[in-house]
């Protein structure tokens, strides 16, 4: 009998089987699933959109090899995650940011928010919308001026300003709602992206698009996006019930800003938010909240983006406190 | 100039109060502590290993102290530390020898057998559970560094699947003694030389299989000494420490090259 | 005999290819008796059973070798006549090393006693037929080995209500029990009335994975013959659901308490090959020397169910299904969800080997040192509801204490964190290393304690 070498077998704990899935295949489905609205983004937004991609797409891969390589962590950046982070903070960013600014954020992302704490899931917050909100308040101009979407624009377009920033500048200057707002964005040029904003936040068709492949091939679960959604959609509904002149529709308030990007693609990363089904419904809930506090009541017209770094620090409380009752304890088991 | 006047006036005021605040609560609340535990603690090592059995040194300064407990019990600061205890605390003490840890196991990679390539945490505890890492010996060195890991003056390094003691550096704090899931590790008197290096319990045929240098329970060693210093446990020759054995002739005749001498404060050279 | 569905779902579990197909359908074959028989003394949970023969000393087919050592503990019986050639400490298919006795088969395969035992058992009391089994040297053939008697004589105050045989058999590969239920299903029906004369009043729950619908017909069609409240259970497939906790729930709604044991809510819980061995010791008279396992796996040229010996080696069993196909890269005794990786070819079958699986080498390892990215996959996935991503970042911390208050002591190493785990983390190795840990940690306290009062 013709039989190998016994001290070539491998011997590991149990299970011997696994799953035919890995971190960097769930990495490179979220990439997948960002491609229709990084095309619709290049569509309406041109030449920006693919330059600030790539600028942050391979300044983030850089950074993580280089720092990576500096600390001596032996793994490598084949698990997709700096790469996602880049096209991340890229569909963040407004259109018209100079090159360097978005590798500066890049920088930030992946250096300060991701490698300082100890690499891929030891992050406290989303690196992508470290970078975002570093930018922002680094450069408020520059991350405020928006371009009017075109097709495929060759050329910088006029500047102009987001449906939120609008609304809430008129709100501010005139106590009233912004006159022919409803006529100047309509629901449709909502779902297809013909709006000013952020480059992956506009074109809602592709965002869910996008969404609809995470779920379907379960890199992401509805937990967290559904209850933020339906928050945002609840509160919204309560404010437009008691005040319609001084509120957005529901509607409105979910397909502008930054909510569907956010909802399904940031936060949902795996790493920053809760492990357990009720931790991730308390996230996507308090997401919604916040988000819709500081539209209605901050400073800045759009939250999303604090909304999730908010939630992000309050995770490991979440972790803690919901959890599922062990099989076999009695409901009220306290540790001994 | 008034707003300026006020302002610092409001702030000194404020710092002043909290001064206040905080003198009367360090007068009120403080706690009267022995000022003989400080001036121990000033004597022990510092290094905190819990040794001693105790959680760091203060702890085992106030033990000392306020329950009188044996002052020798502090492995790290050796004779000296002992001495100067006594006469702070002007009581008798018998040093004890520095002790050095020492693994008792040679089968490094060279010498013993791996039956299969281990895929798993490093961890010997966690190995125990996955054939023993694969290494062919039951009761060998799995080599994975839980020792390493826990050793606060870095004294011991793996090389070739095998932990190695520095004695120089060793503080005979105990705590690879209780990470060796195998039980491997010893601390011995820092003088003693002459060391049988395997634990394996199993028959000379077996050992033989799994290790070229693993005790394999010839007696020739018992019988060189007399069994004076050198005893069968089962099927294992194991040194007694407490006789004093000083007979190069069992380093060298023993036929598995167990026994070994190693100096305590040079760290040894496998044979 | 009705089938009806399991009422309740358990939380957790996974979905892995069941890779049954390829030995669903075989029926199980003889394997010839080996020359040599390396029978371990320590198949069972509990002391290791102290030897009753020597070197030289010649033993016939169900002769009792070795005894039990304590209360938990079991019997062990020559599984062929020959001759003893050594007894001591060897490797076992456990990956610990144990007592083995090595048998030198004679060829002739001659039995200790050929009488079937005296009277008619029904007329018995309990307590004689549990000695039955004792002496057969019966123990749990799932997989954990707790010794049978132990098992069926629950202290005074605890009363067992529902019999549950346990025909889930929820490990991918392994058909050695679907096998069984099909081919000998009417000795398994007759291992059941025994069960039903020391329990007189349990209920008779008969559980079996809707993958197998022969089984469930085979033992439906069997179980005419059984009085009493006896139920065919259907189960849905899924992993796991033959573990002993999760299969109580799936059936009574009830949970094992933490700690407990299945008759802390009045179950008892039996493999099939158990039962059968069961019937054919009180019935039969004969003591455990067989079982039916599966020997499957890429790595293997000729799959196959195998009747085989205790005590054949694997070397054996893998040269009588036509060798491997290829290079070995693991060596997996039981299933690949729960099974022990082999060090090398030194195993043989116990009482507890339900399968061999042979698996080529694979490109990537299983395992990795990724960090966590808390996905919640294993949250998920855990039947237990523990969360292994937490308890493994708890355990490289080394923080036993929180791993203890994160309740890893429950965890029943079933394997569903780490084979959906994304991160390729040895999450089960981690449970294990905390539990262990947690132990440690424990029993310092307890001497913490014994110190206190002095």
């Amino acid at each position: 009998m013709n039989m190998p070498p016994a001290s070539e077998w491998l011997i590991n704990s149990s299970p011997h089987v696994r799953a035919n899935d890995s971190v960097s295949r769930i990495m490179g489905r979220v990439l997948i699933a960002l491609i229709p609205a990084l095309g619709a983004a290049v569509w309406f937004f041109g030449w920006n959109a693919l330059r600030l991609t790539l600028a942050c797409t391979v300044t983030c891969v850089l950074a993580e090899w280089a720092s990576r390589t500096l600390m001596k962590r032996d793994r490598g950046i084949n698990d997709l995650s700096a790469a996602v982070t880049g096209v991340l903070l890229a569909l963040n960013l407004p259109p018209q940011l100079p090159t360097w600014m978005a590798v500066l954020g890049s920088l930030v992302a992946i250096v300060i928010a991701k490698q300082l704490y100890g690499g891929i899931g030891y992050n406290l917050f989303n690196p992508a919308l470290i970078g975002r909100t570093f930018l922002l308040v680094s450069f408020p101009v520059a991350m405020t001026t928006w371009m009017a979407p075109s097709v495929f624009p060759w050329a910088d377009a006029i500047t102009t300003a987001t449906p939120l920033g609008i609304w809430k500048t008129a709100l501010n200057a005139t106590q009233h709602a912004p006159p022919d707002f409803f006529q100047q964005f309509s629901v449709s040029d909502l779902l297809t992206g013909n709006r000013p904003g952020c480059l992956g936040e506009t074109c809602s068709l592709g965002l869910l698009l996008g969404a609809a492949y995470l779920l379907i091939t379960r890199c992401i679960t509805w937990h967290i996006p559904f209850s933020m959604l339906f928050t945002i959609a609840l509160g919204a509904t309560i404010l437009y019930k008691m005040d319609p002149t001084q509120n957005l529709p529901p509607h409105y308030q979910l397909l502008t800003g930054g909510v569907l990007l956010g909802a399904f693609f940031m936060a949902t990363d795996m790493v920053t938010t809760p492990v357990t089904r009720p931790g991730m419904i308390l996230f996507g809930i308090g997401c919604g909240l916040i988000t819709l506090v500081i539209r209605k009541w901050g400073g800045y017209p759009e939250g999303v983006s604090f909304s999730i770094l908010i939630m992000n620090s309050l995770t490991p409380l979440i972790n803690r406190l919901a959890r599922s009752r062990v099989f076999g304890h009695a409901p009220q088991s306290k540790p001994a | 100039m008034d707003a300026v006047l006020i302002q610092t006036i409001i702030i000194g005021l404020t710092g002043l109060l909290c001064g206040a605040i905080l003198a009367i609560a360090a007068h009120f609340l403080s706690v009267y502590e022995d000022p003989r535990i400080e001036k121990v603690t000033a004597l022990l090592p510092g290094i905190n290993c819990g040794g001693c059995g105790y959680t760091g040194c203060s702890d085992y300064a106030k033990a000392i102290v306020t329950q009188s407990v044996p002052i020798n019990s502090c492995k790290p600061g050796g004779a000296e530390t002992v001495l100067s205890l006594a006469t702070a605390l002007s009581v008798q003490a018998v040093a004890t020898e520095r002790q050095v840890a020492l693994v008792l196991c040679n089968g490094d990679d060279t010498y013993a057998v791996r039956t299969a390539t281990y895929n798993g945490i490093a961890d010997c505890l966690a190995a125990e559970f996955v054939s023993g890492s694969g290494k062919g010996c039951r009761y060998g060195c799995m080599g994975l560094g839980s020792c390493s890991r826990v050793c606060p003056v870095q004294a011991i390094r793996i090389e070739q699947g095998l932990a190695i003691v520095d004695p120089a550096l060793c503080i005979a704090c105990g705590k690879c003694v209780t990470a060796c899931p195998r039980t491997l590790i010893k601390l011995i008197p820092e003088s003693r030389s002459i060391h049988v290096l395997c634990r394996s319990q199993d028959r000379g045929p077996d050992v033989k299989k799994v290790c070229s240098v693993g005790c394999i329970a010839c007696t020739i060693c018992v019988k060189t000494c007399n069994g004076q210093g050198i005893t069968m446990e089962g099927q294992l020759a194991v040194v007694d420490y407490s006789v004093p054995l000083d007979v190069d002739a069992v380093v060298e005749k023993c036929p598995a090259h167990t026994i070994h001498k190693r100096s305590g404060l040079k760290p040894g050279n496998p044979a | 005999m009705n089938i009806i569905s399991a009422l309740f779902s358990n939380s957790g579990g996974i979905h892995p290819d069941d890779a049954k197909k390829t030995t669903a359908a075989l029926p199980s074959v003889v394997a010839p008796i080996p020359p040599l028989l390396a029978v371990s003394l320590a198949q069972h949970l509990g002391a290791p059973s102290k030897t009753l023969v020597k070197k030289g000393d010649t033993v016939l087919r169900g002769q009792p070798i070795a005894d039990s050592a304590g209360f938990v503990s079991a019997r062990v019986h020559a599984p062929t006549s020959g001759k003893i050639v050594s007894v001591g400490l060897r490797m076992t298919a456990s990956g610990r090393t144990a007592p083995v006795i090595e048998i030198e088969s004679d060829g002739q395969d001659q039995p200790f006693t050929t009488e079937p035992p005296a009277g008619d058992w029904t007329t018995l009391p309990p307590r004689e037929l549990i000695e039955r089994i004792h002496q057969a040297g019966i123990i749990g053939m799932g997989g954990a080995g707790f010794p049978t008697q132990v098992k069926l004589s629950p202290p005074p105050g605890k009363t067992i209500q529902t019999l549950i045989l346990n025909g889930a058999e929820c490990e991918p590969f392994l058909t050695a029990d679907h096998r069984l239920m099909v081919e000998q299903a009417e000795a398994i029906i007759a291992g059941i009335r025994v069960l039903q004369h020391i329990f007189k009043d349990a209920r008779v729950r008969i559980a079996v994975e809707d993958n197998k619908p022969d089984a469930l017909a085979a033992l439906a069609q069997a179980a005419d013959i059984l009085t009493g409240d006896v139920q065919m259970v259907r189960l849905r497939t899924a992993y796991p659901q033959g573990a002993e906790k999760q299969l109580i729930y799936s059936i009574t709604g009830r949970e094992v308490p933490s700690g407990g044991l299945p008759m802390d809510v009045q179950t008892l819980v039996e493999n099939v090959a158990t039962v059968q061995a069961i019937g054919d010791a009180v019935i039969r008279g004969f003591p455990l020397i067989e079982r039916v396992l599966t020997v499957t796996g890429p790595a293997i040229t000729q799959p196959r169910n195998i009747r085989a010996r205790i005590g054949t080696p694997f070397s054996d069993l893998i040269a009588f299904c036509g060798g491997p196909r290829g290079p070995i890269g693991r060596l997996i005794c039981g299933g690949p969800l729960m099974g022990i990786a082999q060090s090398g070819l030194a195993g043989a079958v116990t009482k507890t080997t339900s399968g061999l699986l042979v698996l080529p080498p694979e490109r990537e390892a299983p395992f990795s040192s990724m960090p966590c990215i808390s996905c919640g996959r294993c949250v998920d996935a855990c039947p237990i509801r523990l969360l292994p991503c937490t308890l493994s970042e708890t355990s490289e911390a080394e923080q036993d204490t929180a791993a203890e208050d994160l309740k890893v002591m429950d965890c029943i190493e079933c394997g569903c964190c780490a084979y959906v785990c994304p991160a390729r983390r040895p999450l089960v190795q981690h449970m294990r290393r905390a539990k262990a840990r947690v132990q440690i940690l424990r029993k310092q306290r307890e001497a913490q304690k014994k110190k206190q009062p002095v």
